[in-house]
């Protein structure tokens, strides 16, 4: 290719997004703003400058640096008295919005991103004068850009009186309907809603025009926009118009020929549903939503099945006995799995949603064939999505049916090949539970979860540890120590470390549900053995047992059983597990007494911070001065006028007083902060001064 | 005005490596090109990883004759080399298609991809520089946020106008196989990339997620007998799209009637000649592209040595099949043996159907009038032709004797291979992709 004469550039630049909360930054590569700004005399503002301390002291930033921009807009200056004011609001709003402003880093290089935080603090201004930035915004191309301007939009119209909405707010929308770009109309679809209420007949008769042509939009973007916002629009409308012009406009969205946008008119059905009578329903809403449940595209009939629920409450018992119930029989037997599996999933809320007294019978003779159908269904998906609520059947059907009916699909559904289908059984067990108890299945479950248990997929595994604490909870200890407990042990020697992470997990919360005397009886013993394993992993995991448990089990399993155990390991030849005794011993430190600290546990870490290993050395030394903190706190409780008794060390590190025995067993009192390196360097220091003073 | 005299188009522009045949380099040898909707703009892609905009001129009343004339508008570096160390794969740079996106404000978006990578650009223009930033000095290098005592409002400058084109998005992993195709849908929210064995459908805003939507990877990989060659949206149906094998067949699926479209709607084939039958025969039915009319009732496939258009209502057989060299029948296996045999040839529709486009070798490109069932070979190339002249008609001689400016079939240059050509949505302007050097032409102005 010949070297062009057009300027071009690789677009690889270093361009960091920018984010909101660090450092003001709002005032960058911004063109939309700045084009605006220029309309005013930006030089102008420039030189008179005002010499005013613009960052204030605790180095925030004063809202002076947007006030100059609007105050260019509008011709103005403001006055720093209210800036003030403002920036203290400004500051927790910031704090807030940080949090959504994720998306649009994603979104990509350069350019609109920044005026993402520009959007947001716009936002908070609430001045009319502000809607020139904005409206540009709502016409960029970038979609997390213009949702955030239109959300602000939207929260400014509110503040407008009738009269400065109809003169200012009224003709932006108007222009945003009317752009040349379909970004803008987009935009305007969403603010028809709120201006509407409160405009006078002639502008609501405009109003309403403009949001009909924009349903009739050429681009799909439009249309699909239009469609998205139909149902809010019929709901600020008054009821003759919902009837004379929305139910119109519906009934073409629902038969565009483009399905992204027949499928968001399902949406709008239940709003306009809400407002109108059954007799209107019957008429002016069912046709439409009985072709909708036929549609050639799937995505339409899935768009019906997940939306069922809010269609049913919606359109009120008569219509969903005679049309919603057989449309649903026909979803279930959808020839799409993913239609079939989004109604699979609607089946217990559409049972709760029937009137109390027709309940079973509706559902034991006009769904229960389908579901059976369903539970060897080809497709794992929809089987799974059954299994996730099946149970949820058995409150709705009673005691006598769930055994007679329901009870035969759950063991089936305890075979499923599919893994995902037994969890979601097993993870829903508390249904059933409290209509006919565990027992009747527990003979099934038994080989289920023992599959689960040993299956190849380790995530599978997973999911089954996770629910183990419920099924204790269900089952019982005794039926527990006899099926399960093995299985919990011998996760915990699982060649995965996610599965030895949480069966250790998995180990605390049984003791919670069990009690402490369970623990020391059945599972401490079991762990305690595998100190002596050859595999370092299996040593490492008692390390990580005792972490867990320690805080569980209390202060007198620690101190007599664990804690020797995790001192006689700290000679262990693996440094990983060496240093794994460090952490254990700033760990289960605040669970030890002053006499285990300073007799046992103190001189092992010294000598860990005496390893050769620098790993070793490290987690000692952290240990030594958590530990050292903690004893400090045993042996000197802190004056509640005075200064703390350790030169340097900072006060807003006690939180409070503690006096010996008082520990609540919520973990270590003392946590290190980000920077552990700061911190501890400050410790190590607070911690030679108290061991000088207790020599003495 | 339709294609009347084909033989009329002129010769305005040509870009590309002025210098002889040995500085061709492999990185300059175009791979694509692609017109925008309105035609303005036409976007070419090369194997180096670049991509070239040329921006047709407006008319200029101090040069009358510029008016229609395309010049290089941006260039920039879409894809670079890289490689695959799970799998010790080099993933080429080559720019593999472009397709643009409808317009949505006043910049201008394109999909370009290579192998396995598909990038959305943003080109838009800026004639202005804001100057005076708070937080950055006028390098361009952050300032540190505490040594700012004083704000300052950016003040904008006037400046030279400049294209930019910044990369908005990164659709990357999802494709094991090469990706030899990229659609956008008609709802102008989605798209489709094709590999060898599977399509994915794709949200233009969504990167980390795309839906697979057919998959013909046998589960042995012995039992793989054909290939997804070419995938394209129908223009106006939303839910239909085609994809073509190698085996010459086509398939149309219907997205609404199931998520996944393995199964299709339709089935275009067209039944074998018995009498033809040779060795060759499955190599050159294999189809290197499928295009659908701007109608939407018509589609066009290439292969190896004809190009056919296909009414979607009648799958049995095509209702046009124009010749493209079938000349070169007799020499399928020194082709074979040059490996020219597995040439990817494109093709296009002119803007009212009327006509369609296709290359060949020795620079030749054919065009085929549907209704007066005229063809004609043009042959792009800078010697035999003179700028604003109209491009003479070449012969190919099949015969013993060879008449005075006829070609023989022996003297034809098969590295001189004319695979990407496009047609002006509207206009009769043609852009030909002769290895490194496009080619541009237009109707005779009167």
């Amino acid at each position: 290719m010949n070297p062009c004469t057009c300027f071009f550039r690789l677009g690889k630049g270093r361009r960091g997004s920018i984010r909101f909360l660090s450092p003001p930054v709002f005032l960058s590569s911004d063109l939309q703003l700045l084009q605006w700004g220029s309309e005013g005399s930006l030089n102008h503002r420039d030189r008179n400058s005002a010499p005013q301390p613009l960052l204030n002291p605790r180095g925030g930033l004063l809202p002076c640096c947007l006030g100059a921009g609007r105050g260019l807009g509008a011709g103005r200056g403001l006055g720093a008295g209210r800036e003030a004011v403002t920036s203290s609001r400004r500051r927790k709003n910031m704090a807030g919005a940080s949090g959504l402003g994720t998306g649009p880093g994603a979104a990509g290089g350069d350019g609109d991103d920044s005026l993402y935080p520009i959007a947001v603090l716009i936002d908070e201004l609430r001045n009319e004068d502000v809607q020139p930035p904005l409206e540009n915004l709502a016409t960029v191309e970038e979609t997390v850009v213009r949702d955030k301007a239109v959300e602000s939009l939207r929260q400014i119209s509110q503040e407008h009186t009738p009269v400065a909405l109809e003169a200012y707010f009224v003709p932006l929308v108007k222009r945003l309907a009317s752009g040349d770009w379909f970004t803008s109309r987009t935009s305007a679809c969403s603010l028809f809603s709120v201006c509407y209420p409160r405009a006078s007949n002639a502008v609501k008769a405009e109003i309403r025009q403009q949001f009909r042509s924009l349903c009739s939009d050429d681009t799909p973007m439009v249309r699909r926009a239009a469609a998205s916002k139909l149902g809010e629009f019929a709901k600020v409308l008054e009821l003759d118009s919902v009837k004379s012009e929305i139910v119109p406009l519906f009934t073409n969205l629902a038969s565009d020929e483009q399905d992204s946008v027949r499928l968001l008119a399902v949406e709008a059905c239940v709003s306009i549903a809400q407002l109108l009578s059954q007799d209107d329903l019957e008429t002016l809403v069912m046709p439409t939503l009985r072709q909708a449940v036929e549609d050639k595209s799937w995505r339409v009939r899935y768009m019906v099945a997940d939306k069922f629920s809010e269609l049913q409450k919606a359109m009120g018992p008569k219509i969903t006995l005679n049309d919603l119930i057989p449309a649903f029989q026909n979803l279930l037997k959808d020839c799409e799995a993913e239609v079939r599996a989004a109604a699979a999933h609607k089946v217990k809320e559409l049972g709760e949603n029937l009137p109390i007294e027709d309940r079973e019978t509706i559902i034991m003779n006009q769904i229960l064939p389908y579901i059976k159908e369903l539970v060897s269904d080809t497709n794992p998906h929809v089987k799974s999505a059954l299994a996730s609520v099946i149970m949820g059947l058995s409150t709705i059907l009673g005691k006598e049916n769930t055994i007679e009916h329901l009870l035969p699909l759950f063991l089936a559904q305890l075979k499923d090949e599919c893994p995902e289908v037994r969890l979601n059984i097993i993870s829903n067990l508390d249904c059933v539970n409290e209509v006919i108890g565990i027992r009747q299945l527990s003979q099934s479950l038994l080989p289920a979860i023992v599959e689960l248990a040993e299956d190849a997929k380790w995530r599978v595994r997973l999911a089954i540890i996770e629910y183990m604490p419920l099924l204790a909870g269900q089952l019982g200890v005794e039926f527990f120590d006899e099926k399960l407990n093995s299985l919990c042990m011998a996760w915990l020697v699982d060649h995965v470390y996610a599965i030895r992470e949480a069966a250790t997990n998995n180990l605390m919360k049984l003791v919670q549900k069990f009690g402490t005397e369970w623990a020391q009886n059945t599972i401490v013993p079991k762990v305690l053995v595998m100190a002596n394993d050859p595999n370092y992993l299996h040593r490492m995991t008692t390390l990580f047992c005792i972490n867990a448990l320690s805080e569980a089990c209390g202060q007198e399993i620690t101190t007599k059983q664990m804690l020797p155990i995790v001192l006689k390991m700290a000679g262990d030849q693996v440094a990983n597990v060496r240093f794994n005794v460090a952490k254990s011993l700033q760990k289960i430190g605040p669970i030890l007494d002053t006499n285990a600290l300073q007799g046992e546990v103190k001189p092992v870490l010294q000598k860990l911070g005496q390893d050769e290993d620098m790993d070793v050395k490290y987690f000692a030394q952290e240990a030594i001065s958590v530990v050292a903190q903690r004893l400090r706190k045993l042996d000197f409780p802190v004056k509640d006028s005075g200064e703390p008794s350790v030169p340097r060390a900072d006060k807003n590190h006690f939180p409070r007083p503690r006096v010996p025995g008082e520990d609540t067993g919520k973990g270590p009192v003392y946590q290190l902060h980000g920077d552990t390196r700061d911190t501890l360097a400050q410790l190590e220091i607070a911690e030679l001064v108290h061991f000088s003073q207790s020599r003495d | 005005g339709r294609v009347k005299e084909m033989n009329t188009y002129a010769w305005p522009t040509v870009f590309g490596g002025a210098g002889g045949e040995s500085e061709r380099t492999r990185a300059d040898i175009i791979s694509t090109v692609e017109f925008n909707y309105s035609g303005d703009l036409l976007a070419t892609g090369d194997k180096g990883g670049r991509v070239v905009i040329f921006q047709r001129e407006q008319e200029n009343k101090s040069r009358p004759h510029s008016r229609g004339e395309y010049n290089v508008y941006s260039t920039f570096q879409s894809h670079e080399p890289e490689f695959d160390y799970l799998k010790s794969l080099e993933i080429e740079e080559k720019i593999n298609k472009i397709r643009w996106l409808p317009q949505q404000n006043a910049a201008h978006f394109l999909l370009s991809t290579n192998d396995k990578t598909i990038k959305l650009w943003k080109i838009s223009e800026r004639d202005k520089r804001a100057e005076g930033y708070n937080l950055k000095d006028e390098d361009g290098r952050l300032r540190d946020p505490f040594r700012i005592t004083a704000l300052r409002v950016p003040i904008l400058k006037p400046m030279d106008l400049m294209v930019e084109a910044s990369p908005r998005r990164i659709f990357a992993n999802a494709h094991t196989y090469h990706i030899n195709s990229i659609s956008v849908n008609s709802d102008h929210e989605t798209y489709l990339s094709a590999d060898d064995l599977r399509i994915n459908l794709w949200h233009l805003e969504i990167t980390d997620r795309s839906f697979n939507i057919v998959d013909i990877k046998p589960a042995n990989m012995e039992e793989l007998t054909e290939v997804i060659t070419a995938a394209e949206f129908h223009p106006h149906q939303c839910n239909v799209f085609v994809y073509s094998s190698s085996k010459g067949t086509i398939r149309l699926c219907d997205m609404r009637s199931s998520a996944l479209c393995d199964r299709h709607s339709k089935f275009f084939e067209e039944p074998e000649d018995p009498s033809s039958r040779s060795f060759f025969s499955e190599i050159i039915s294999s189809i290197s592209d499928v295009k659908f009319s701007h109608s939407g009732r018509y589609m066009m496939t290439r292969d190896y040595l004809s190009v056919k258009v296909w009414d979607l209502n009648m799958e049995s057989r095509p209702v046009e099949t124009h010749q493209v060299h079938e000349y070169l029948r007799s020499k399928l296996c020194s082709l074979y043996e040059n490996d020219c045999i597995f040439d990817k040839f494109e093709c296009c529709w002119n803007g009212s159907d009327s006509a369609i486009m296709t290359g060949s070798y020795n620079n030749f490109f054919r065009m085929f009038d549907r209704d007066t069932r005229r063809d004609v070979t043009l042959e792009a190339s800078r010697e035999s032709s003179k700028p604003r002249a109209s491009l003479k008609p070449r012969k190919v001689c099949t015969g013993g004797k060879r008449k005075k400016d006829e070609i023989s079939v022996d003297s034809l240059d098969f590295n001189k291979k004319i695979l990407h050509t496009a047609w002006h949505p509207a206009d009769n302007v043609i852009a030909v992709a002769a290895t490194n050097n496009l080619y541009i032409f237009q109707d005779k102005i009167n």
